[in-house]
Formats: structure tokens, C-alpha cells, sequence
């Protein structure tokens, strides 16, 4: 198993000109970061984004008086895919109330990709409603944990009540080729629909 | 009147002073992926540390607004504002188009999946 080319240089390639954003989302511990590890070419990053709670006043000046901000975690780590095109991918938290950030988060996106894991499925719908909501693409990798009850792709998809269409594929965070493989059913799926699209 | 309450973030500097109190970028167009570079433009020698901290680091190569935040440690707003201001002051500029405009490019999408595919 090859490891991803480390660059002692953080800057991209002189020609790259174009950026997009794949999110991967998914519950707490679903293997999100495990993920964007394995397929960023540099070492993953950390920043994070100060949120002001749907309908609560700004208040961050006035000091201690009502707790208004959330603060959001993102790991994110970059993939240059062609001479001019740079693939981020950004591991985002998958809870309802950060819908907020979603929206800003998802803002030119081209798709996500659903990380979720067959020992806590229902907690992947919640996820799904919001990308829905957005009208984000996404496809769904149900990353292997060792001693996870091993249903078939059938049942996954009839538990998760998933569109014909939606993709669905098995995936170990940890493997580069095998997470790589879960991006390509995303993108293969994107493609697809925008032909749909133009054909309609 | 009790003393302010330390902030959990051992952040040096409260990010409304970095960014002299204000909250939103001067500019709505800054994205995450957003491409910048510094400019070859006005010497940083008039900036404060983070103002020049953000431009050096962009002067050897392009890096993206959600980059930038994490090399400096800063939050995604804070260096919305300042990237906001030193594109107005010249000192940086923006590679990339605006995202929004993507994801429906079939072409885009064509070449990150064969440079996906390329990895396998």
C-alpha cells in the first residue's frame, strides 16, 4: 500500500488555477479525518469557524453574557488532480443545528460524500435530511469497522432508504485506495447527472 | 464587576482585534477554496504581524482562504476580513473563479475524475 506523496512544500503548483470543495460528512467518530488523512497530499489541516446560533444576538464584544457562538471544527486536506485543477476535501461536523455553516459550507460545493458506519446507521438520516434540504449531491461509504455486523448492500440501502440512483459503496478510511474508490463513485455519480441535466 | 473570564482558545490575541472589531470581510466573495498569492504589489512593511504573516506566507505560492486560516491558526472569519483588506490594499490577490459558478461544469468534473481515477 503506497502512501500519499508527501510535499515539504505547502504551496500548490504553480499552474493551478481552479479549486473545488468535496465535503465528507458524517455522525461524530465515523472516521471523517481518518478519511481526509488518507487521501490529502499534505498533512491535513485544522481550522475552525465561529457560528452565531440561529436567532441569537451578536454579543462577542460584550464578554460574558449569553453563550451565542458555537465554535465548528474542519479538517481539510487538498488533492491537486490535473495541472491546473486542486481537489479540497473538507471534513465537516454532520449535526442539524450547524445547518448554518452547511450552507456556507456547501456554497460551490460540487457534491458530499456520507460517511456512515452499518453499527449506527440512524444516525446518518439527519445528515442526509440537511444535504437534501441544501440540494447537495452526495453519495454514501459505509467505512468497514472491524466487528460491524456485515449487511449486505441491499439491506444498507433499504435501511437508509437511499434513491435508486444514490451510490453506495463499502470503504476503509484508512486505505487510500479503497477512499479514493468512494470519491470516484461520487464524482462518476455528479458526472452523470449534470449530462442528465444538460439532456433535460 | 467580576474580571473577564480567560478564554478557553489560548489564542494570543482576540480575533476582534486582529481584525480592529470588525466581523464581516469587505468584500462577499471570499469562499474557502478561494485561491490566493501575494501581489508583487506595495512592500508589507506598512501591515500589522498578521496582515504581514498572511502575505509572506502566500508568497512563495498560491494557497486557498481555508489554508491560510490553518497555517495561522486563525478562525475561517478572521482571515476572511484580513485576506477582505489586503486584496483592497493590493497586497493580495485571488487565482481562482468564483466556486458558485462550478460545480454544473461537466469539464471540472471530468478532470477530477480522471485525475482520481489516475491514483487507483
Amino acid at each position: 500500500m503506497g502512501s500519499a506523496p508527501a510535499s515539504d512544500d505547502i504551496h500548490l503548483r504553480p499552474g493551478v488555477r481552479t479549486a473545488v470543495k468535496i465535503l465528507v460528512v458524517g455522525h461524530f467518530a465515523v472516521g471523517k479525518t481518518t478519511l481526509v488523512g488518507t487521501l490529502s497530499e499534505i498533512r491535513p489541516l485544522h481550522t475552525e469557524e465561529v457560528m452565531t446560533e440561529a436567532g441569537a444576538l451578536v454579543d462577542d464584544l460584550g464578554g460574558a453574557h449569553g453563550k451565542t457562538t458555537t465554535t465548528v471544527a474542519l479538517d481539510f486536506g487538498r488533492l491537486t488532480v490535473s495541472d491546473n485543477v486542486v481537489l479540497y476535501l473538507f471534513g465537516t461536523p454532520g449535526q442539524q443545528r450547524f445547518t448554518e455553516l452547511w450552507r456556507d459550507m456547501t456554497r460551490g460545493a460540487l457534491g458530499a460524500l456520507v460517511l456512515a458506519d452499518t453499527r449506527r446507521l440512524g444516525q446518518s438520516f439527519d445528515i442526509m435530511g440537511v444535504l437534501e434540504e441544501l440540494g447537495l449531491p452526495y453519495a454514501v461509504a459505509l467505512n468497514e469497522f472491524d466487528g460491524a455486523p456485515g449487511h449486505s448492500l441491499e439491506e444498507v440501502r433499504e435501511a437508509l432508504d437511499l434513491l435508486p440512483d444514490t451510490p453506495l459503496v463499502r470503504c476503509d478510511a484508512r486505505d487510500r485506495h479503497s477512499s479514493t474508490r468512494a470519491l470516484v463513485s461520487l464524482v462518476e455519480y455528479l458526472l452523470t447527472r449534470t449530462s442528465e441535466l444538460e439532456h433535460a | 464587576m467580576s474580571p473577564p473570564r480567560p478564554r478557553p482558545s489560548g489564542r494570543l490575541v482576540r480575533p476582534y482585534v486582529v481584525t480592529e472589531g470588525r466581523a464581516h470581510p469587505s468584500r462577499g466573495t471570499l469562499d474557502l477554496v478561494t485561491l490566493l498569492i501575494a501581489a508583487d504589489g506595495p512592500p508589507p512593511s506598512g501591515l500589522g504581524p498578521e496582515k504581514r504573516r498572511l502575505t509572506e506566507l502566500c508568497r512563495p505560492g498560491a494557497l486557498s482562504v481555508a489554508e491560510v486560516a490553518g497555517h495561522l491558526s486563525l478562525p475561517v472569519s478572521v482571515t476572511k476580513v484580513l485576506v477582505a483588506d489586503l486584496m483592497d490594499s493590493g497586497h493580495i490577490v485571488a487565482l481562482a473563479p468564483i466556486p458558485a459558478a462550478l460545480p454544473s461544469d461537466a469539464r471540472i468534473l471530468k478532470e477530477v475524475l480522471d485525475g482520481l481515477r489516475a491514483r487507483l
